[in-house]
């Protein structure tokens, strides 16, 4: 196998909670991310999926160096991320990009389109000549389907799937490798968001991008992505090619995911014997012990109270964190 | 028997800087004793200024209700003193929306939240209505209901809160319940347990229950009969066989078509809806539709279809070309 683009190892990111105004203490911690490893492949999509809380968005986040991981290695490329030093770091922001969920609150609404979309440019330097960055910024949004009369409205006089267009220009601004698109189209309208799909379908084609894609629409998830990686209260439990792990999903909590969407066929539907999973999510401040998951499992013994599930692979490229698979 | 619901002809428009919305562009419907109809579209379409309207809980000004009926057990419901009105909400008809942190009150105790009901509705004592209460909490499945009587809304997770909402619609006994994107804010395993509680008591109850939603799945698993909506008007009803299998409007045609399929391995590509909602305030007289359909006609110019029976008995479509689809067109 050739290296991964992005290889990511035991990365724990642990936020202190806080006690006392003048001497502050720490007395506790939220294990948001609790030893998580996966690597994405050049060109390649990995989803990561999960309900909120599981800690997704912070793996995100961790990647672009938005949070200083508690332990781990982020190794992009060949570089430790984890490690790196802030301006070492700003190079490095410019290969790696990101897309947010929510086009309203993630562009400056004193901002025109035109600026938003330069405003990167502007500060890495990277196309210093006025007139050739507006130049850049007319393609860009054509690249995004948008035409050059965008430039000049700010956001607010755009709809949700537009805005989140500009996010996407904005991202490609810096010709990056890697993006990080958390929750791209889950703010969108239905009609919306296979648009925004298709189009960053195309983007992957035309620039060879390699994605991690955050997202709790599992449908979205299997349509885009080549592998996917579920996550639970801070861990990932199980990992395989996106057709394997949709046909053939082998942990207790994906199955139980998979079963609670449902399908738009009321024939399907019919057919199904639906019980959901009981429960919620425990909080991650004190996470159960052994296995996160066996308070709600429905396949749960009693080691699974005790022991942490070792990740194991059950076949070629198909990893599960549970005993009694 | 005549429908426990009967809307007809109901309008409600919003006067704006920009002109005036007509949010609802005359919807008429009926919901049956015990049957869940979902109103399906997308933001703006008019779905949940449509359920408002029948609860009368519109915003004036801006908002206002100009024509048609909301016919509720025989009574037309526009036609009522606020008074009347006041005494309806919350006892016949229940309501759940879809954000349970802004729709319960932070300042008063869960155990207030249900008791307020009971007292004002039913005109119950306070142990009386605590005694209710913690039997409501146990029909909507919270465990250890005394201590939860004591809690606030903040103490409880989002899944527990809407189940603390269902049970205070239910605390009446109402006969219908409008449930405005009762789990969207929910994760979904969550979102499976509260759609199966709603569906258990509904069955068990016997109360009619409209389901708002923008989701397809939610829609072909729970409910028996589906309006689609689009730019203020219903553009196809019918059962939800009908509508998924034998859709006869491009709208619904093309929202069945771009959704991506949990149950089917990757496809090439989605075939998304083209172009954007239509803005309200400057629809001309045509098909609102027009502009993104791919079998739009000359005709679809010149004035808006009215919904006419297509396929089976109880199908409508707002659609000149309702009846030439064939099934490659309708294969989602």
């Amino acid at each position: 196998m050739t290296t991964p683009l992005l290889e990511v190892k035991g990365l724990r990111m642990h936020f202190p909670i806080t006690e006392g105004i003048v001497t502050r203490r720490t007395v506790g911690e939220v294990k948001a991310v609790d030893g998580v490893d996966f690597t994405v492949g050049r060109g390649e999509t990995l989803g990561l999926v999960g309900e909120s809380g599981c800690g997704k968005t912070t793996t995100g986040r961790c990647i672009l160096r938005l949070e200083n991981p508690t332990a781990g290695s982020i190794v992009y490329d060949g570089i430790d991320i984890a490690s790196l030093g802030q301006r070492e770091m700003v190079k490095l922001r410019q290969k790696i990009q990101v897309i947010f969920q929510d086009p309203f609150s993630s562009l400056n609404p004193r901002m025109k389109v035109g600026q938003i979309v330069a405003e990167p440019m502007k500060v890495h330097g990277i196309e210093p000549d006025a007139a050739k960055r507006q130049a850049r910024v007319l393609e860009l949004l054509s690249i995004c389907g948008l035409n050059a009369g965008f430039a000049d409205r700010y956001p607010h006089e755009m709809s949700g799937g537009q805005r989140q267009r500009v996010g996407i220009a904005r991202a490609l601004a810096m010709n990056p490798e890697f993006i990080v698109c958390d929750e791209p189209v889950s703010a969108l309208d239905v009609s919306i968001q296979a648009q925004v799909i298709n189009l960053l379908e195309d983007l992957r084609e035309k620039f060879g991008l390699t994605y991690l894609f955050i997202a709790h629409d599992l449908s979205v998830v299997r349509h885009l992505c080549q592998r996917v990686a579920v996550m639970y209260l801070g861990r990932i439990v199980e990992l395989a090619d996106s057709d394997e792990l949709f046909d053939n999903p082998q942990h207790p909590y994906t199955k139980a995911l998979l079963a609670a969407v449902p399908v738009p066929d009321p024939l399907v539907e019919q057919g199904r014997v639906f019980r959901p999973v009981q429960g919620e999510v425990p909080s991650p401040i004190n996470p159960p012990p052994g296995c996160v998951f066996h308070p709600r499992c429905p396949s749960a013994v009693a080691s699974c109270k005790v022991s942490r599930p070792e990740t194991r692979e059950i076949k070629p490229g198909h990893f599960v964190a549970c005993t009694e698979v | 028997m005549p429908p426990l619901l009967d809307i007809r002809g109901l309008h409600t428009e919003f006067r704006t800087g920009a002109g005036i919305v007509r949010a609802v562009d005359g919807i008429s419907y009926t919901v049956n004793a015990g049957e869940t109809v979902a109103i399906v579209g997308e933001s703006g379409s008019g779905k949940s200024v449509g359920a408002m309207s029948i609860l009368r809980l519109i915003p004036d000004p801006p908002g206002r209700i100009v024509a048609g009926e909301v016919l509720f057990d025989g009574r037309d419901l526009l036609k009522l003193r606020e008074e009347e009105m006041r005494q309806l909400r919350g006892s016949q008809i229940g309501m759940i929306f879809q954000e349970p942190m802004t729709s319960l009150n932070p300042v008063l105790t869960i155990e207030r939240q249900l008791t307020e009901t009971l007292e004002e509705h039913r005109g119950a004592t306070r142990a009386q209505a605590v005694e209710r209460a913690m039997e409501l909490l146990r029909l909507v499945g919270i465990a250890d209901a005394g201590r939860r009587l004591k809690q606030y809304p903040h103490q409880l997770s989002g899944g527990m809160r809407q189940r603390v909402m269902i049970a205070i619609a239910l605390a009446c006994d109402p006969k219908l319940i409008i449930a405005d994107e009762p789990t969207t804010a929910l994760d979904v395993t969550i979102q499976a347990q509260i759609l199966e509680l709603m569906k258990e008591l509904t069955q068990r109850l016997n109360i009619a229950l409209i389901v708002i939603t923008h989701n397809l799945g939610i829609v072909a698993r729970y409910a028996t009969r589906v309006n689609v909506m689009y730019a203020g008007r219903i553009v196809e009803s019918g059962t939800a066989a009908a509508i998924y299998h034998d859709p006869r409007h491009p709208y619904t045609i093309a929202l069945l078509r771009s959704v991506p399929r949990l149950d089917r391995p990757r496809q090439a590509r989605l075939e998304p809806v083209e172009g954007q909602p239509p803005d309200l305030t400057r629809l001309d007289g045509g098909c609102a539709f027009r502009p993104r359909c791919r079998f739009a006609v000359a005709a679809c110019a010149l004035s808006r279809p009215v919904l006419a029976q297509a396929g089976a008995d109880d199908h409508f479509a707002a659609c000149f070309r309702a009846g030439e689809f064939t099934a490659t067109d309708q294969a989602a």
